[in-house]
């Protein structure tokens, strides 16, 4: 295979592995920067990967599927701001239950749906004109996601919203010194449960993604810890869901190269990646000291006086 | 407010409190450290719910149910521990929960208004700056023009002036009259009487959740002041003797180290502590008195420099080493470094020589001997405890900081590092420990005082060093030294000729 075709082939693919990557990136960036750590990303995605598949296997409609996954992810992410938020219970463990709650329900469920393959998967887009650019074409705009479209637009707009709009002051405040946001009449919970419910629904897209488009039909754990990727991007990330798009290319042409490479790895090699990846981040960011960059009070329950 | 009634699990901070404030008038709320003066205000900001009484706006009633309650009606509050987003800029500060802020790009317009206001107040503040960059009287410039953004008509300081610097509370003094000219109620809370009789209109004395009373400054005097608050004769000096210093106790030489964030918080400081000597180190909370106390504990990694204590080089030995060198520690944060909160008093009386004689032999702990240990303690430190069994956590802080001392002065010590011990402590335990401390001076112990409160400082210590971002801003002579110089050297200016 001739150099150029390998750069084309790997973009293509990078984005569409990353499309999932990103829309959970995104959504858990929003969930930290309100202060809440939510490990149940992968649970949420396997949820969401699931009813997307049902949903859309019974009515017909893969965006209604999707739409379903949104909606059950951000209702798992509920249960999760439940106990953190309401109940101030450690956010790791809820996270870690709320991730082993995830991939053991959807597995009894969907027990019977295993090895269909779906009958109406999400069409693909070729984006008509910009797809006959020599090379750009076929790599960037050839047979993609819709929503790998509208994750890089949603990534802009959350960006601005973030950094440019009073919600956005109001977000930030709560994750880094929810205090100073309770004293001036800001309600700490309800940004909170708003945040992780809009991750949760983001987490919920993602593997939607996965099993309506990504590969058409319901597996078992079929998210591979895609989710736990995702935790490593966001810190990866630094919280800035502009810099989310980059450490999602970056992972994902890895990731494809790495594929491409199986003939001289083990195939658990690539079973491993995604854990090793994460371990990595984490060592990274801790060796920079990631903890300035974090969100002030990132991990700590919020309650009001200290008597 | 009328009647006022909050009480908390086992204590009842306002008892019946009745309290008014006029339009045009700065009026002080005096009290020691859980007099219930910050309860009070938490009230009418409406953190907290009383459990009985009435608040009157204007003469009507109403209820203050939350922050968003209070500021509706006009109601600002700057707390002791400010409450501002570090990382944001001043501007996303003022424009946080700002209702009428604009959705796209409100810093901008908060912007504009916030240098009007900083013009007609004169709180000059940069609306770009981020807030971690500015200095403590900075961030409360932004902590009052959040404030007064909001419209308040009634503004509560709690304990304004005990982060600042002796200029800085004069510029924020002017600040409080410029805002009584504009017909602002300001409420003063305090414990410093100097102060109250310097910038309030009228002042209300509480006591133990009680109010003792209310009266215009003019027919009030200081000692008058003193006796309503603590219900009895205070007597303002200590009486020392003369100072007669011995050999070095403790020599620093051009120590450096960094603080927690990787950033330079000591930067190469000299000085030396000689036996029966004080040396109080003043200046604005965290300009490296942490990290210092820490280098000479052992408790943090120098960069560069020596420490020289009791004659023997210990320059980044553990804490242990150091310790067992005649070293005794009272930490700043009595409850989280002085004590294990769960641990009874007798055990924690002996943390540091559980592993030595008389208390242990081998493996086994000495149970007697360290009863015998405990009982003695508790009665020469006056530690108030139902047992020597009793968990330390349930101590009063004075009886928490009477227990440190016990442990660390037992082993006769040739060096006391002593950080803030009389932090929130009242005026009783506040006595006995500076007694304490000034007994180890006149047994020949070396002493290194590490206070923010220059009067403690003022009072105790034999010459006076100020540190200021990491630096020995110069080292003064306590009889020489007055409240003006030292207030300089806090906040940055270096001592024209050095002292001996």
């Amino acid at each position: 295979m001739d150099w150029e075709s390998w750069v084309v082939s790997t973009l293509n693919r990078a984005l569409a592995y990353g499309t999932p990557l990103l829309w959970g990136t995104l959504g858990e960036i929003y969930a930290e920067r309100a202060g809440v750590v939510n490990l149940g990303v992968e649970g949420m995605m396997i949820l969401g990967a699931f009813s997307a598949f049902a949903v859309a296997q019974s009515v017909g409609d893969p965006w209604l599927g999707l739409l379903a996954a949104a909606v059950v992810g951000a209702g798992a992410a509920l249960i999760h701001a439940l106990f953190t938020v309401t109940l101030r219970a450690n956010q790791y463990v809820s996270g870690l239950a709320l991730t082993i709650f995830g991939l053991g329900f959807s597995g009894l469920l969907g027990a019977r749906w295993v090895g269909i393959p779906l009958a109406n998967p999400l069409p693909k887009l070729t984006v008509p004109g910009l797809s006959q650019l020599p090379v750009l074409g076929p790599a960037l705009f050839q047979n993609q996601s819709y929503l790998t479209y509208i994750g890089l637009f949603l990534a802009v707009v959350l960006w601005l919203v973030l950094y440019k709009t009073r919600w956005g002051i109001v977000i930030r405040s709560v994750g880094e010194s929810p205090a100073t946001a309770d004293a001036l009449g800001v309600n700490v919970f309800l940004v909170r449960y708003l945040c992780l419910a809009f991750g949760g629904a983001m987490a919920g897209v993602a593997g939607g993604f996965l099993s309506v488009e990504y590969r058409p039909a319901w597996t078992e754990g079929m998210t591979a810890g895609t989710g736990w990727i995702v935790i490593a991007l966001t810190i990866f990330a630094a919280w800035n869901p502009l810099r989310a798009v980059w450490g999602v290319l970056l992972f994902s042409g890895l990731y494809h190269l790495a594929y491409r490479l199986q003939a001289w790895f083990p195939p658990e090699f690539l079973k491993l990646m995604p854990y090793a990846f994460a371990i990595l981040v984490l060592a990274i960011a801790g060796l920079r000291g990631a903890r300035q960059l974090a969100p002030g009070a990132l991990g700590i329950p919020y309650t009001r006086g200290e008597k | 407010m009328q009647d006022i009634v909050k009480t908390f699990p086992g204590v009842r901070a306002n008892d019946h409190v009745t309290f008014e404030v006029r339009a045009g008038e700065v009026h002080a709320l005096l009290g020691e450290n859980g007099a219930g003066k910050t309860t009070l205000m938490n009230t009418l900001y409406g953190l907290y719910q009383p459990d009985s009484g009435a608040i009157y706006l204007g003469g009507k009633r109403v209820r203050i149910r939350s922050p968003r309650d209070a500021i509706a009606h006009g109601i600002g509050m700057v707390h002791q521990h400010f409450k501002l987003v570090y990382p944001h800029t001043v501007a996303e500060n003022v424009a946080l929960g700002l209702s009428g802020a604009p959705f796209i790009g409100p810093a901008r317009v908060v912007e504009r208004r916030l240098r009007e206001l900083a013009a007609r107040y004169n709180l000059p503040v940069d609306p770009k700056a981020k807030v971690w960059q500015l200095s403590a009287g900075e961030q409360q410039r932004v902590e009052i023009l959040k404030a007064l953004y909001r419209g308040a008509d009634i503004l509560i300081l709690d304990e304004p002036t005990s982060v600042l610097t002796p200029q800085e509370t004069q510029e924020l003094f002017k600040v409080l009259e410029r805002m009584k000219e504009e017909g602002h109620a300001v409420i003063f809370i305090s414990h410093k009487l100097d102060e109250v009789m310097e910038v309030a209109d009228r002042v209300t004395v509480m006591r133990r959740g009680k109010v003792v009373g209310t009266k215009a400054i003019s027919e009030v005097d200081k000692p008058t002041l003193a006796r309503m608050m603590v219900g009895r004769e205070v007597v303002f000096r200590l009486s020392k003797g003369v100072c007669q210093p011995g050999e070095e106790a403790l020599i620093v030489e051009d120590l450096h180290a960094s603080s927690d964030r990787g950033l330079p918080a000591l930067r190469g400081v000299s000085f030396h502590v000689c036996r029966g000597e004080i040396l109080g180190i003043a200046g604005v909370a965290g300009n490296g008195q942490r990290e210092l106390v820490e280098v000479l504990t052992g408790l943090r990694r120098p960069r560069r420099g020596r420490v020289v204590i009791l004659g023997r080089e210990l320059t980044g030995q553990s804490p242990r080493k150091i310790a067992d060198c005649g070293v005794a520690h009272i930490p700043e944060e009595r409850i989280r470094m002085g004590i294990v909160a769960g641990m009874s008093v007798e055990d924690n009386l002996i943390l540091k020589k559980h592993h030595r004689q008389p208390f242990s032999r081998g493996p086994l702990l000495n149970l007697r001997e360290i009863r015998r240990f405990a009982k003695q303690s508790i009665e020469e430190y006056e530690i108030m405890t139902p047992s020597p069994k009793t968990p330390a956590k349930l101590l009063s802080g004075g009886n928490i900081q009477k227990l440190i001392l016990a442990r660390e002065l037992s082993g006769q010590p040739g060096l006391v590092i002593a950080a803030h011990p009389t932090y929130g402590l009242d005026v009783g335990a506040t006595e006995l420990i500076r007694k304490l401390l000034l007994r180890q001076r006149e047994a020949g112990v070396g002493v290194l005082l590490v206070s923010e409160d220059l009067e403690e400082i003022m009072a105790l210590s034999d010459r006076i060093a100020v540190m200021f971002r990491g630096e020995i801003m110069g080292i003064v002579p306590a009889a020489e030294a007055s409240l003006e110089e030292l207030g300089l050297m806090m906040a940055g200016e270096r001592r024209a000729k050095e002292a001996a």
